[in-house]
């Protein structure tokens, strides 16, 4: 097995293999889906966990009306209401919109007759994994199809009633329409005789032109807004059963530490506790399962709090026990200063430095990073007869139902997962271990049990971004001409978590690094050895993050070094509009695709990595003066199929505070469906970039996180935080790329570089923190 | 005995006087629309109204409410139609959505004594309040259109 399998988007890529050796039945991702399926809508006893579309708009489905499902995502009730069913996890991108809009446009629904119900965990719906910015890259064809599937089936059971061909009738808004004669008739009165006809052949089917669409490719405001903003949206904590305890769980606070012993008596001392439960640990380096730890379980959240505090644990720290970041980021530069494993390899990088009049050499530090959304992990579940129910804020409801079955022991029918909002999830909540945690405990003890972990227990027990240290060196030649580019990246590697001691592998790079679009003959770009202390996972945007810094800040290093302004030296840097297959031109390694698909059908486009700097040069006031204090950095980067240039203005304030009053990005990831929700992607992407350049680390002693909440594992707050963010959306009928991730590694560097721009220093460790005091007074 | 009303209504409540209203709130009433983001004041997630003025409901404890008046999300309108609410919507400003109950209560709370913040104003009143998606620059536009100033 190939360890880099684990990746989000190398885990597609394999399904998507064996896919293409199952006999083929039709085109397009979603073949494999039953097109048709009568399905019983998922009952919630009681609770109501999908939230309709807002307000006025908010139409509950008739009761008792059968509704007729004619696709896996569609249902249409004989009162004309449409379900829409939301596979996808909404966690603040605005996928509970964008989805059904998608489908609604192609059958011709009224949005007002809309509602959207949240999936459960189930494969029949293909992927759910909500990470990897995937939503729409993956599932737009197949969205566009499935709208297309119902309205053909209107159109045709209309026809058949008025003994007319199907050429002669169209659906507008809920209702198709004969054409010679006017007459109309509803969604809703044609679901009886729809219902009986045969599928429409795909040849059948139409997906509308540009010009024919409604919504897909404008602002469509989010279904859930009532909700959210009146305190009624149910996220992961706000689930309640009858009878339901509360667990606070002691994690080992060292990765693979075990416990001696435990003093419980205090603990049950506390008013409300009612039991104390062990929860073993996982074999390291346990996947998606449970730490272990002790569990109090309480009657009340308080109650849980207090008594797992009280708990009094002596723990053996294990192997672990020694890691410390300083003396590990001393390893990762070790490690990077000898030539590592190629990733991508065109020339002869080591020669042509060699050989060079003028080279330029730096190394960059960006620590471990972790979540910290604003929903701490939590999860509900109820084991009886056998059966299991959770109901969790998941990005991954199959992939959590699956491992709860194989954790518990339960045939996977007998597992059901619903998914509530989450409350921001970043790519922690695609692991299932805190799932699992409460699945065990009501298992154990008979009663619903919901899992609350503290802020404290989410940044000390996260799957962290990994700790990085970068070797950059090229060769500088007459007029800013780079003649020789290598860069040497080391972390430890997702793969880590997933099969012991694994090492990162060369694939990893074209996650921000060998596929930079650089025009340069001699390249090489290897990844170096680092072993895994802890549990490392995927965070928005992933190893793009360090790479996107990294690279972002050498290109300004070496601009300013050949005398010339940034944003000319990138431009010349890209060079001539061309279109590469990498994989055609220096990719090595046993990397077959590209962000999960293959690399051939996403050639990196010059023209495109072009078209966004020169966007944001112009707009951003490029080259206007501005005061000493205050600067602009440019950086550009393409990750998950998308290009992505920033313009950070920054203000750095004599005490080194670092204030962000404007941004200015343009994004182009071909078709975007819902411009609004793109635009705020980017928005919170600069937000992003601003805690991870300026504020957050995660930092090891004695192996045992040394950040606690908000206090010490600081992010970007409302006073730093930008007074605009002026976007451009390139929009165009490209293939989608991704638009969750991509803004965040451009402006990681494009801050950086501003930084360097108001007060000449550099930033190459990460956070900034307090970097920055007495600059004024710094030869620079 | 503690007595207290929220969002109007009277409660009693005997249990742990230790509790923060935080987690009364939210598992005793089901009142879930006051968040918990941090537990020790650094996130405002958990924003309510003590007696008309912003609180963090995760630093006040039970015993100390007596008589007291706490209105929630829940509670901030009748209709869930408050300016602020209606500018929320507007302007399309929740990304997940978890934080902004408590930036509403917070923002509602600056309007009452400063009907025209400006943003010195904003970022006084908003700085103890987390946004991890970051959604800062909407926040800021949303209390100036509420407040009658198109941002
Ligand atoms: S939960 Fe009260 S301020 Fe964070
Ligand atoms: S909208 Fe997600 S934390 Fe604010």
């Amino acid at each position: 097995m190939n360890t880099n399998d684990f990746l989000p988007w190398a885990r597609r890529a394999a399904a998507r293999r064996a896919a293409a050796k199952a006999p083929a039945t039709g085109a397009g991702p979603l073949s494999e889906l039953p097109r048709r399926a009568f399905l019983k809508l998922a009952g919630l006893g009681g609770l109501v966990i999908a939230v309709g579309p807002g307000g006025s708009r908010r139409v509950e489905a008739a009761e008792g009306a059968s509704a007729w499902e004619p696709h896996v995502y569609v249902g249409v009730a004989s009162d004309g209401t449409v379900t829409i069913t939301c596979h996808r996890s909404e966690m603040g991108q605005g996928i509970r919109t964008t989805m059904p809009m998608i489908i609604a446009d192609e059958m011709e629904a009224d949005w007002s007759r809309c509602r959207v119900e949240q999936a459960v965990g189930d494969k029949k719906y293909g992927s759910q994994n909500t990470d990897g910015s995937t939503s729409i890259r993956d599932f737009l064809p197949a969205y566009r199809e499935a709208g297309a599937t119902v309205r053909a089936l209107m159109e045709d059971a209309a026809a058949k009633q008025w003994g007319v061909s199907a050429s002669e009738v169209f659906a507008r808004q809920h209702e198709v329409v004969h054409r010679a004669s006017g007459r109309t008739l509803g969604f809703g009165a044609l679901v009886a005789s729809a219902r009986s006809l045969p599928m429409p052949p795909p040849a059948r089917l139409r997906i509308k032109e540009p010009a024919e669409r409604r919504w897909q490719g404008k602002r469509m405001p989010s279904i859930d807004l009532v909700p959210v903003t009146t305190g009624t949206a149910v996220f992961g904590a706000d689930v309640r059963l009858p009878g339901m305890k509360v667990a606070v769980i002691a994690r080992p606070p060292v990765w693979g530490a075990t416990i001696v012993s435990v003093d419980e008596s205090a603990a049950l001392k506390v008013p409300g506790v009612e039991r104390i439960v062990r929860i073993p640990p996982a074999a390291l380096p346990g996947a998606y399962l449970p730490l272990g730890g002790v569990a109090v379980i309480a009657r009340n959240t308080w109650a849980a709090l207090r008594g797992r505090d009280a708990l009094k644990i002596n723990w053996d720290a294990g192997a672990n026990g020694a890691h410390e970041s300083g003396a590990y980021r001393a390893s990762l530069e070790t490690s990077i200063r000898s030539p590592g494993a190629p990733g991508r390899s065109s020339g002869d990088a080591a020669k042509a430095l060699a050989a060079a009049g003028k080279t330029v050499v730096a190394e960059y530090h960006v620590p471990y990073l972790s979540h910290a959304q604003m929903e701490p992990l939590t999860a509900l579940a109820r084991f009886a007869e056998g059966r299991l129910e959770a109901w969790a804020p998941t990005q991954s409801p199959y992939d959590a139902r699956a491992t709860i079955a194989e954790y518990l022991g339960l045939d996977e029918a007998k597992v059901t997962v619903h998914v509530t909002l989450l409350g921001g999830g970043f790519g922690r909540k695609s692991k299932p271990d805190y799932i699992c945690e409460a699945a065990f405990l009501s298992k154990e003890i008979g009663a619903p049990v919901r899992v609350q972990w503290s802020r404290e227990d989410d940044l000390r027990n996260s799957y962290y971004h990994s700790v990085s240290a970068h070797h950059l060196e090229a060769a500088l030649g007459e007029g800013g001409k780079v003649g020789a580019w290598l860069h040497r990246s080391a972390y430890p590697s997702i793969s880590a978590t997933f099969a012991k001691d694994a090492l990162p592998t060369p694939d990893e790079l074209s996650n921000g690094a060998s596929d930079v679009p650089w025009d340069v003959p001699d390249m090489s770009i290897e990844v170096c050895p680092a072993p895994a202390h802890t549990r490392i996972g995927w965070y928005r945007s992933v190893n793009a993050i360090h790479h996107g810094f990294a690279i972002g800040s050498f290109v300004d290093e070496l601009a300013h070094t050949a005398g010339m302004d940034p944003a000319d030296f990138l431009l010349q840097l890209i060079g001539p509009d061309r279109s590469v297959d990498l994989y055609k031109n220096g990719l090595v390694g046993a990397s077959e695709t590209y962000y999960g698909a293959p690399w051939a059908e996403h050639p990196l486009e010059t023209a495109r990595v072009r078209g966004v700097v020169e966007s944001v040069r112009r707009r951003s006031g490029w080259g206007a003066p501005l005061p000493r204090g205050r600067g602009r950095g440019i950086a550009v980067h393409r990750s998950f199929l998308a290009y992505v240039a920033v313009v950070a203005e920054v203000e750095v304030l004599a005490d080194g505070t670092v204030l962000l009053p404007r941004a200015t990005v343009a994004v182009d990831t071909g078709f975007v469906v819902n411009p609004d929700r793109a635009t705020s992607q980017m928005e919170g992407a600069m937000v992003m970039a601003m805690s991870n350049t300026l504020h957050s680390a995660i930092t090891f002693a004695d192996g045992r996180v040394q950040q606690s909440n908000y206090g010490d594992y600081e992010v970007a707050r409302m006073r730093a935080a930008p007074h605009a963010v002026d976007v451009e959306i390139i929009q165009s009928e490209g293939k989608s790329g991704g638009i969750g991730e991509p803004g965040v590694p451009p402006a990681g560097a494009a801050i950086a570089n501003a930084i360097f721009a108001a007060t000449g220093v550099r930033v190459r460790e990460l956070p900034v923190g307090k970097q920055l005091a007495g600059w004024q007074n710094r030869a620079t | 005995m503690i007595t207290l009303t929220v969002n109007g209504v009277p409660r009693s409540f005997d249990g742990d006087p230790t509790m923060p209203l935080l987690w009364y709130l939210r598992d005793e009433l089901a009142l879930t629309g006051t968040k918990y983001g941090c537990g020790v004041a650094q996130c405002g997630a958990c924003t309510v109204h003590l007696g008309g003025e912003p609180a963090r409901a995760c630093q006040l404890p039970m015993s100390a409410l007596e008589s007291a008046e706490i209105v929630t999300i829940e509670g901030l309108h009748p209709e869930g139609e408050h300016p602020l609410q209606l500018a929320w919507r507007e302007i399309d400003v929740p990304q997940c959505g978890f934080c902004q109950p408590g930036q509403i209560m917070q923002a509602a709370g600056l309007l009452k004594h400063t009907p025209k913040p400006g943003d010195q104003d904003i970022d006084t009143a908003m700085n103890g309040h987390i946004c991890r998606c970051g959604t800062y620059p909407r926040i800021r536009a949303a209390i100036k259109a509420a407040a009658g100033e198109r941002a």
